[in-house]
């Protein structure tokens, strides 16, 4: 049952009808298949970017869609339900670049951006290491800057398209840090072709298992200094200002990813008969469905308003917060309960919730866990 | 350089339950989504292909009920320059003929028509017959069931597949081709397409814009009557057999006692 949307023009309803086209077609039939292998599908950003939808919510005149975050988080959920390696992979693309979008000067602009938001280029995003997680500020991998370049020592961790991506938005420190935690940050955009960068051996997952997630080794790679985003020591400022954004596309995956198990759910639950009727009818298997539409519907709403929020200009990260705590959560307890819904059928591979409900489950952990969450929601209620 | 004109029509979506009206037993079109016709897409991709190759120019024509707009928007954003939309409640349950007689009005509009090219048969009603009519009516060749098109010059070479085989045709132009699924894979529209298709024209007319007599149209002048309907019957669970090492021989069996082998 596709999600019934109420969108603002008719590019909209273009654009959301193009995104269930392709989605339907080009991606939810190979989704099991690739997960169970897991195989990353590069050929499908390739086709996500010949449609255009690689850099939807940046600014025309550097080649984006210039559509707002209302309508491409919606075009988000709409990938991500039939296939959530494909929508968490748009959304970190985007969020990969937030950086030079909103931070580069005019000159990196053009010369970058339009093959990152136009062309079939993939992007990543490495802020994480392995001793700074929650506390990113902590992290260690050091630029050291050597006349026309940094020269990068380090490991990043958990990164997202680690070894598949064209370009890596990096965090790295240019000096030491401070008493108040936030400045030596800088942000590089490293080509994924430079000397001196490689990829470890992939991450072994519980699920997005099609996702590459690998550390990135940085031995004295050279980064020409003209590819620093923003001044040295604005690094951090630019992560966090990138996440906000980023953690909305999260939660409009969660959404999706959700809204696909209550689907498997549903249609199990008129066809599947026990005590001489469909399950449907029993009240403990529709109040569990209503909940999960519940759940689901208010989740959408939250990273609706949002993302209207943002639109206008006016301040969202307490929002988006809070977008991406309840729509990660409400997409855990949903699958969990869609694989219920189907009873011993839900637990095997044949079915595609458990595959669903493993998914879900790195949401709660991913962009900010939904402790951080919490804490960045508490610290806006205390200053308000 | 091309003139091509492309016939499109809206369908109810396949993937979704599609249902005759109770009354009339015309189409039920508010029952389920509608779509542009996949047939229709090839269409239009064939001929973007021919003006991509030559330049020329694309036109789509449909005929269909306001809410036919999507699909001629989809035609455009997929690249196609410009639209006809011949909507007109009187058109309601028109049969092939009258179907075809208005859709021959409204290529008269277009000045040195080229090439038109349709889908062999439209998913919902199946008939498979307007593009011969069409062609008729317009006194052009008809090169239908194209597997293959091949515009050379002011001919048109088409591999035409159909049950009894393979034929190659060849006519001058301006003529009529109908394609089969065979003929290509539709684009996907992009972002800039859907964009720039909001700024294209779609020129909308009445079946009295067209002059064509509204006394031709509709179900009440239609040559052929629908009497009765009745729904698919819903699919029986099948037949299943173990295979133990018989498999091969089981199947086999069923064929023979199916009559199909
Ligand atoms: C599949 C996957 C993909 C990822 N992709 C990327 C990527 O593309 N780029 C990138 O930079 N990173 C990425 N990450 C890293 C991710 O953002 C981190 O895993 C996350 O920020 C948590 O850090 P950590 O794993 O070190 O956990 P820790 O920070 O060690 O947290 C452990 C536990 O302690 C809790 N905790 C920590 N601090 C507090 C506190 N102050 N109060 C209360 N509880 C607290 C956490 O909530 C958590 O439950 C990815 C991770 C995964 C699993």
């Amino acid at each position: 049952m596709p999600a019934e949307r109420l969108l603002p023009t008719t590019e909209a309803e273009d654009l959301i009808a193009l995104a269930r086209e392709i989605a339907r077609e080009e991606l939810a039939p190979h989704a099991a298949e690739y997960e169970e292998a897991g195989r990353f599908p590069r050929e499908k950003f390739r086709l996500l970017g010949k449609s255009g939808l690689l850099g939807l919510p940046y600014s025309e005149r550097w080649g984006g869609g210039e559509v707002p975050y209302e309508v491409y988080l919606q075009v988000l959920e709409e990938i991500a339900s039939a296939w959530m390696t494909v929508g968490v992979g748009l959304s970190v693309h985007t969020m990969s670049c937030f950086a030079l979008a909103h931070h580069g000067t005019d000159e990196q602009r053009e010369r970058w951006l339009p093959a990152m938001l136009e062309g079939d280029l993939l992007g990543a995003y490495a802020l994480s290491e392995t001793h700074a997680g929650s506390d990113a500020a902590a992290l260690s991998t050091r630029a050291r800057r050597d006349g026309d370049s940094y020269v990068v020592t380090g490991t990043k961790a958990w990164t997202t398209h680690g070894g598949e991506a064209d370009f890596y938005t990096t965090m790295v420190r240019t000096s030491d840090r401070t008493t108040d935690d936030t400045g030596g940050i800088s942000c590089l955009l490293v080509d994924a072709d430079t000397p001196g960068l490689s990829a470890a051996a992939p991450e072994r997952k519980m699920g997005l298992t099609g996702s590459t997630t690998a550390q990135m080794i940085f031995e004295d790679a050279r980064v020409a200094a003209d590819r620093l985003i923003g001044a040295e020591g604005d690094g951090l400022r630019i992560a966090l200002a990138s996440l906000s954004s980023g953690r909305l596309g999260i939660a409009a995956c969660s959404v999706g990813l959700a809204q696909a198990a209550l689907d498997e759910a549903l249609a199990y639950a008129r066809e599947r008969r026990q005590f001489g009727q469909p399950i449907i009818q029993f009240q403990g298997i529709e109040f569990l469905l209503a909940d999960m539409a519940a759940a689901i519907e208010s989740a959408r709403a939250m990273y609706l308003d949002a993302a209207r929020r943002r639109d206008r200009g006016l301040p969202f990260h307490r929002q988006a917060s809070i977008a991406k705590l309840v729509a990660t959560d409400a997409a855990m307890k949903v699958t969990t309960d869609a694989v219920q819904v189907l009873g011993g059928a839900g637990y095997t591979r044949d079915f595609p919730v458990e595959r669903y409900m493993r998914e879900a489950k790195v949401p709660q952990i991913f962009e900010g866990t939904n402790q951080i969450q919490r804490i960045v929601i508490a610290r806006e209620l205390r200053k308000a | 350089m091309p003139n091509i004109v492309v016939l499109v029509k809206q369908v109810p979506d396949t993937y979704s339950e599609r249902k005759l009206n109770e009354s009339d037993h015309t189409l039920d079109r508010e029952s389920a989504d509608a779509v542009l016709d996949e047939i229709n897409e090839r269409a239009v991709e064939e001929a973007l292909k021919i003006k991509e190759a030559s330049e020329g120019e694309v036109t789509v024509l449909c005929v269909g009920p306001d809410r036919a707009t999507d699909a001629i928007r989809k035609a455009l954003s997929m690249g196609a320059d410009k639209a006809i939309h011949v909507s007109d409640e009187s058109l309601h349950g028109s049969d092939m003929v009258a179907t075809a007689k208005v859709i021959a009005a409204a290529i008269g509009r277009v000045e040195g028509v080229d090439l038109v090219i349709a889908g062999n048969e439209a998913s919902d009603g199946r008939g498979g017959a307007v593009p011969a009519m069409l062609a008729e009516l317009l006194g052009m060749p008809q090169l239908t069931h194209a597997r293959q098109v091949t515009v050379d010059g002011s001919t048109v070479q088409v591999d035409r597949e159909t049950e009894e085989g393979l034929t190659h045709l060849e006519a001058g132009l301006p003529a009529v081709i109908s394609v089969t699924e065979k003929i290509n894979e539709p684009r996907y529209p992009s972002f800039k397409g859907i964009m720039a298709a909001k700024k294209k024209p779609v020129e909308t007319l009445t079946v009295a814009d067209l002059g064509v007599d509204a006394g031709e149209v509709g179900l009440a002048n239609a040559w052929s009557t629908v009497l009765e309907a009745a729904p698919k019957p819903p699919r029986t669970a099948g037949q299943r057999v173990d295979d133990e090492g018989d498999g091969g021989t089981k199947i086999a069996e069923y064929l023979v006692g199916q009559k199909l082998i």
